[in-house]
């Protein structure tokens, strides 16, 4: 049954406040989900204030000054910092996206920011992605073919088919559209979710492929791909401005096609 | 706390290998439905306040009645394609189950008697 209140232990409670201590009148108030499961308390918020002039511009450089000048307990992911490994995902004034390439400028106000919607929490902004990576694995991501590869060269595939795969390679599979999604919040379970049905038909259009049809037999369930309800959460907010839910479409389209 | 590897959890039962049909339908059944509404509500608003012969004439019409008839099925089809889905995000357990046998009943139902009613008048 789908759960729409917080359970008790779960409930967020206002923490601390750090203020700034350089005197600067150019800061910013960022609010931050703390949860350590090791000291059996609740998650809280704490709020920090951030001297802008000594902070870079992105909403991750300021999590970064926190977490060496500040605070050194604040947890969350990070790597590449500009966009390409997709660690720092998290819900920042409400949307998914990642910490790195969203500008402290952009963010109006007070920056809130969460982990990544209904998922548990290991700790402050990190959660469990165990499902959703399990689920990208359960579509076998990797090219399928029966066809020996020809013995002096790598498989052919011509321009117009390379361009298919345009909008679906570049997902970085940081979850943000996934952990979006309504439908995958009460069924993910079962429901696969956009992050991983945009990586499924990425191999479903790549021509090299020969497992198209197996692919979509895997997909056709009332569960792993027609909870797509068209919400489009997904689309809205993928940091890459990719389309999973033209993607989840497209297959539907496929395995429509396929029956007349 | 589950000894089952993630992969095997995100497996499940597998795949149903079906849902096309669902999907096709309900998208079928929302195309009936928009002429088919229009009508309706074209076709009563201009009855307005006739009066009882009439509107029983107005349901004898031949095509009348394979129209409302449609209307009927495409209706209540769709509305128990649609509950169902909201059943199956929103209700889990046994209680998922007791729900969408009775919205198939109360579906079947009204559709049989709407279109039985309509037949013993036209017929």
């Amino acid at each position: 049954m789908a759960q729409f209140t917080l359970p008790a232990n779960s409930v967020v409670k206002p923490g601390k406040t750090y203020k700034a201590t350089t005197a600067s009148n150019n800061t910013k108030k960022i609010i931050v989900y703390r949860y350590d499961p090791d000291s059996g308390e609740n998650p809280r918020t704490d709020t920090y204030e951030v001297d802008l002039d000594t902070c870079g511009p992105m909403v991750l450089d300021a999590l970064i000054k926190i977490k060496n000048e500040v605070d050194s307990t604040l947890t969350f992911r990070r790597s590449c910092r500009e966009g390409i490994c997709g660690s720092c995902s998290m819900n920042i004034n409400g949307s998914n996206t990642l910490a790195c390439i969203i500008s402290l400028e952009e963010c109006k106000g007070d920056i809130k920011i969460y982990p990544l919607p209904h998922l548990p929490v290991v700790k402050d902004l990190v959660p469990d992605l165990t499902n959703f990576y399990a689920q990208y694995a359960s579509i076998k991501p990797w090219l399928q073919a029966d066809t020996a590869p020809p013995p002096d060269r790598e498989r052919l595939q011509s321009k117009q088919d390379r361009e298919k795969l345009e909008g679906l390679e570049e997902c970085i599979l940081c979850a943000c559209c996934t952990t979006s999604c309504p439908s995958y919040w009460w069924s993910s379970d079962r429901y696969l979710g956009p992050a991983t049905l945009l990586q499924a038909y990425r191999w479903i259009v790549d021509s090299r492929d020969e497992a198209t049809g197996e692919r979509l037999d895997e997909l056709e369930d009332p569960f792993k791909l027609y909870r797509c309800h068209t919400i489009m959460n997904c689309t809205n907010t993928c940091p890459k401005g990719l389309n999973p839910a033209k993607a989840i479409a497209e297959v539907k389209k496929l395995i429509a096609q396929r029956r007349n | 706390m589950s000894l089952r590897t993630p992969l095997s959890e995100a497996k499940g039962l597998g795949s149903a290998k079906e849902g096309v049909s669902h999907w096709w339908m309900q998208r079928l059944t929302a195309i009936a439905l928009v002429p088919l509404a229009i009508w309706f509500v074209f076709a009563v608003a201009m009855l307005g306040d006739a009066s009882y012969a009439t509107i029983v004439g107005w349901l004898q019409s031949p095509i009348v009645t394979v129209f409302l008839v449609l209307f009927i099925i495409a209706t209540f089809y769709h509305t128990q394609l649609g509950l169902q889905v909201i059943v199956e995000d929103y209700v889990g357990g046994w209680m998922k189950v007791v729900s969408l046998i009775l919205i198939s009943f109360l579906c079947i139902v009204s559709a049989l008697a709407g279109i039985i009613a309509l037949l013993k008048i036209s017929l």
